[in-house]
């Protein structure tokens, strides 16, 4: 042992496949540009300079084929909910969901004909953000959180919740 | 600008006797009461004379008095982009309501007859695309009505809505 380690000890790590596989993952957390309400607005300022979601490796994307995350930024109606499901369904494996806001999370003060009562109705959410808009600070801390769960999770059991099969 | 004193509301009076009247309880701006069947002829000559140049149709809304009768209102209002006058037209209607559409004076009516028509049931006869603008094609029932459920009708968006009646006494849907 004395001999190998000494001979890679400059350009050789030993770790697991799990753990390799979750830095990478956790590493590199891209969400979708979708903001549906006013939410977006706090998550576009984490997204910028002052707050840097970058330094965590959070690149926003344009394209749900290059997302891992989708922030629920906003009220979802119903008309949208179908729109956001079809969205997440093109989103490669494996993907997460973060609910930002008291409108993603159960519908808020909108409890109302046209919005949806919660996120949770129509795609497996991981993460949830309480606030009206959450400050910046919280969807940083919910990109924390979900870095931790991926830390968490062994290969063979990504978390994929069940809700993912149901036809929704 | 030309003062609000100086409108010629009289030269409306008088070009209908009798169809159009004032509603004395307005006071923000010239308000006319008129029935649906002189609605357009109406909208037409605001539009055209002289006098008026209303040229621009700035919005339309629609009321439930529900239960009062007459159960449904629409209010236009106007602006003469010219002149700077403002005129506010309402329409009282029936149940189920319908009205003539003045999409023909101005194009932009399209939209806001279809928006009163999506939240309320108002059928506009004659309008060119009366299809619902803010709800889904497949939505039923006519949300902005005081006899529609406020947090909606239950479904899996929405658990705890109300229980949907097992009769559709809907009015509207049989004209359609």
């Amino acid at each position: 042992m004395g001999s190998l380690t000494e001979r890679y000890k400059d350009n050789v790590l030993f770790t697991t496949s799990d753990s390799i596989i979750n830095w990478s993952r956790k590493s590199s957390l891209w969400p979708e540009t979708f903001g549906i309400a006013c939410c977006a607005i706090e998550m576009i300022a984490a997204g910028c300079a002052r707050y840097d979601l970058d330094r965590f490796g959070v690149v926003f994307r344009s394209s749900p084929r290059q997302s891992d995350v989708m922030i629920i930024a906003g009220t979802v109606t119903k008309k949208m909910a179908p729109i956001i499901r079809r969205l997440y369904d093109q989103m490669p494996e494996p993907r997460y969901v973060i609910a930002m806001g008291t409108c993603a999370i159960s519908g808020g003060v909108y409890n109302t004909y046209s919005v949806v009562q919660g996120s949770d109705l129509f795609v497996p959410v991981d993460v949830h953000v309480a606030g009206c808009p959450p400050r910046p600070d919280a969807l940083l801390h919910a990109m924390v959180l979900l870095q931790e769960k991926i830390a968490g999770s062994q290969k063979q059991t990504i978390p994929q919740s069940a809700a993912t099969k149901e036809n929704v | 600008m030309i003062m609000r004193n100086q409108f010629p509301l009289e030269k409306i009076i008088d070009n209908f006797s009798g169809r159009v009247s004032v509603d004395p309880n307005v006071t923000d701006m010239p308000c006319v009461v008129v029935i649906p069947k002189d609605l357009v002829e109406l909208c037409l000559f605001l539009r055209d004379n002289d006098a008026f140049k209303f040229n621009f149709m700035a919005d339309i809304g629609g009321i439930d008095f529900f239960p009062n009768m007459p159960r449904y209102q629409l209010v236009y209002h106007l602006y003469s982009i010219s002149l700077g006058w403002r005129i506010r037209i309402k329409c009282p209607l029936d149940d189920p309501p319908k009205a003539p559409t003045i999409t023909h004076l101005w194009t932009t009516a399209n939209w806001h007859e279809r928006e009163a028509y999506d939240m309320f049931g108002i059928v506009f006869e004659g309008h060119p695309d009366l299809r619902r603008i803010y709800m889904w094609q497949d939505f039923e029932g006519w949300p902005m009505r005081r006899d529609f459920p406020l947090r909606g009708y239950k479904d899996k968006y929405n658990p705890f809505g109300e229980e949907r009646p097992t009769t559709n006494q809907d009015p509207v849907g049989d004209i359609l």
